[in-house]
């Protein structure tokens, strides 16, 4: 029986990239079918898109060769601060603040661009001698035959390995093509994101708004400038994108406030509808779906990415140690560790990054009050709140090797 | 008769083989009948893997760790044990006294791509013949056999000077009448009623015995031990009370 390679993966952004190293770092032969055509999105210029890595996800990165070529570009989040407010009138007294130091794990966590990250993995991916990258494919069929699974592409290519991993995103073929239903459901929201050049230092500062259409983070980058996400209802989200870009500062100005003196725009304005999809299972015979195409979570604390890396890290120590004991890896009882592993985690941050949301998400009056004597609480007791910061730092759980920094 | 006969061998039975294929597929089913042993298994292969890869300095980061050595799964059942040594590398004869299991087995590594040598054969017949092996694999066999020296003694006998044999059995005690019958046939019915029998359970020490009696030196000892909350197994330094595997090894030069 041939193979083109042990694992195909579909799909070519962050978390595919991510674990086709982990897996060929420890003796794995990968091919990578990527829907972006070969170059693009080569020498990207600054476009305001950027992650919030936890320091658990950073530690993966450094695991598998990446974040030495991006840790120059990193901005370290030294405190989050979050707080209650209502556009105009300037943030609640009830302040929760989470400072870096209180965990001695370093910073919190990194800002980092999503152009400096995708560059990173697609060169570490062409120096891997272990990874085929396949660039402008995509995949139109994909049938299990034993211990086969193989895969026809748009070209009339066929690839044969042992397992496919689906990591292509929230609408994922590979999921529908193996009848994995998806539940789901639709926020209201829709995120603006941006990015803006200020005035004043943020001192590694991350901010959390929560006011009542919708949460507004401002999330430090290098040297004055901020990434900003922001939550507005679906027809209000709409009617800001559509405006000119003073028109958008303006709308912008009264949520943002003036701590950090004066801002302009920077790069381009992006929005995101806000949905969860989550897959009703994440693994089949021969198959294992990874970041949004097992879970699509409200991006509210930034955790799309770290979860997705969290992934990662389970699926790869999962895989690594089944082939190491001699047994078949893509057989069904073996991917169901990594489903029992992640499933349970995901659960949980879907049920309270929901929560969280549409705790904040409201103009109740009461439940103002209540939430910010609860951050108020929170901040009182360092027990807790260094709690929520392990938490926050993706440090919680139980942590796959790789989100160690250890390898398998 | 002789073409009769040959004819008879070579031409299947695709009522046999259709039958054969269930039951591989029963064999390989997690959640199906074989289960217990399923869940047990990626503990029993962390147990082999690390001592064969200790003992015949192998890294098992590498690809292929195992190859060069012969390997002997006695009562090798569909070959869940043999299928991941020869996925390591070793050339695997997979032996079963229930000439059933064979055809069953040899469907699955075709299905999988693996190359193993599966024999209805026993371990007696196997040391007349004159082989023998780097590693025997000897695990949950001993206490189903009519006479464990004469068995080990056979054992002994296939293995090379230098060779290791791991062997896995469950120890006879009050807890063990409780988990293995009481738990595992009556209660959770892992097992089919009647799969073992209490009085022929063998305690470490006895075991240890036996091992030396039959010539062999015994140099390792681990439990293996199920964890409800979890629902895994696990190895165990000190909890050989219920599931135990032993290692030992044949002098170099007797």
């Amino acid at each position: 029986m041939t193979y083109d390679s042990d694992i195909l993966i579909v799909g070519g952004g962050l978390n595919g990239p991510a674990l086709a190293l982990a897996l060929a770092d420890a003796g794995f032969s990968v091919t990578v079918i990527d829907a972006q055509p070969a170059g693009a999105r080569a020498d990207a210029g600054f476009d305001g898109r950027g992650y919030a890595l936890a320091i658990a996800s950073q530690r993966l990165l450094s695991a598998i060769g990446v974040w030495a070529g991006v840790s120059a570009n990193a901005q370290p989040i030294l405190e989050i601060k979050i707080t209650d407010g209502r556009a105009g009138e300037g943030p609640s007294p009830w302040m929760l603040h989470f400072d870096h130091a209180e965990i001695e794990e370093g910073p919190m966590g990194f800002m980092l661009e999503d152009r400096f990250l995708y560059a990173a993995f697609l060169k570490a991916m062409e120096a891997h001698p272990g990874i085929t990258h396949v660039p402008g494919e995509t995949v139109i069929n994909q049938e299990v035959d034993g211990s086969r699974v193989s895969v026809s592409l748009a070209s009339g290519r066929q690839l044969k390995g042992r397992l496919i991993v689906g990591s292509d995103g929230r609408k994922s073929g590979t999921a529908e093509r193996a009848g994995i239903k998806r539940t789901g459901k639709d926020y209201g929201q829709t995120a603006l994101v941006c990015a803006i050049e200020h005035e004043l230092p943020h001192h590694g500062i991350a901010h959390q708004f929560f006011m009542p259409p919708g949460p507004l983070a401002i999330l430090p980058l290098p040297g004055n400038k901020v990434s900003i996400v922001w939550s507005e209802t679906h027809e209000a989200a709409a009617r800001i994108q559509a405006l000119s870009d003073d028109e958008y500062l303006e709308v912008l100005k009264p949520r943002f406030g003036s701590f950090l003196g004066k801002f302009s725009l920077a790069g381009q304005r992006f929005t995101y509808p806000l949905n969860l999809t989550l897959a009703d299972s994440f693994v089949a015979p021969r198959l294992a779906l990874i970041g949004d195409a097992a879970h699509g979570v409200h991006p509210i604390a930034g955790q799309g990415l770290n979860l997705g890396l969290r992934d990662v890290g389970a699926l790869a120590e999962v895989l690594i140690e089944a082939r190491r004991r001699g047994e078949d890896f893509g057989a069904v009882d073996v991917l169901d560790r990594y489903q029992q592993w992640r499933r349970w985690d995901t659960a949980t941050l879907v049920a309270a990054t929901d929560s969280i949301n549409r705790l904040f998400s409201n103009d109740n009056a009461f439940l103002r009050f209540a939430r910010d004597l609860g951050l108020g609480a929170v901040n009182a007791m360092p027990g807790l709140r260094r709690t929520f910061i392990r938490e926050a730092a993706g440090l919680t759980g139980d942590l796959p090797k790789l989100l160690q920094g250890r390898q398998v | 008769m002789q073409t009769t006969e040959s004819k008879a061998e070579t031409t299947v039975d695709p009522k046999e083989v259709a039958k054969f294929e269930a039951m591989a597929a029963e064999w390989w089913d997690p959640t199906g009948k074989f289960k217990p042993l399923h869940m047990l298994n990626p503990c029993r292969l962390d147990y082999i893997t690390s001592q064969v890869a200790a003992e015949f300095d192998r890294d098992l980061t590498t690809n292929l760790p195992f190859k060069g050595l012969c390997v002997l799964d006695i009562g090798c059942g569909g070959g869940l044990l043999s299928e991941p040594m020869a996925r390591l590398g070793a050339a695997v004869v997979g032996a079963d006294a229930a000439a059933g299991n064979i055809p069953v087995a040899r469907i699955h590594a075709e299905q999988s791509g693996v190359e193993v040598d599966y024999r209805h054969t026993t371990a007696e017949d196997l040391a007349a013949a004159g082989e023998t092996f780097d590693v025997i694999l000897n695990m949950e066999v001993v206490e189903h056999v009519a006479d464990p020296l004469a068995y080990l003694t056979a054992c002994q006998t296939l293995l090379k000077p230098g060779g290791l044999m791991l062997c896995s059995t469950i120890n006879r005690n009050p807890k063990s009448f409780m988990v293995a019958i009481v738990g595992a046939e009556v209660i959770m019915r892992w097992l089919p009623k009647g799969t073992h029998d209490w009085n022929k359970f063998i305690t470490p020490d006895e075991l240890y015995e036996l091992i030396r009696n039959a010539g062999l030196d015994p140099v390792d000892r681990k439990g293996f031990v199920f964890n409800p909350i979890s629902w895994n197994w696990s190895l165990s330094d000190r909890d050989l009370s219920v599931n135990y595997v032993t290692a030992s090894l044949k002098v170099q030069d007797s």
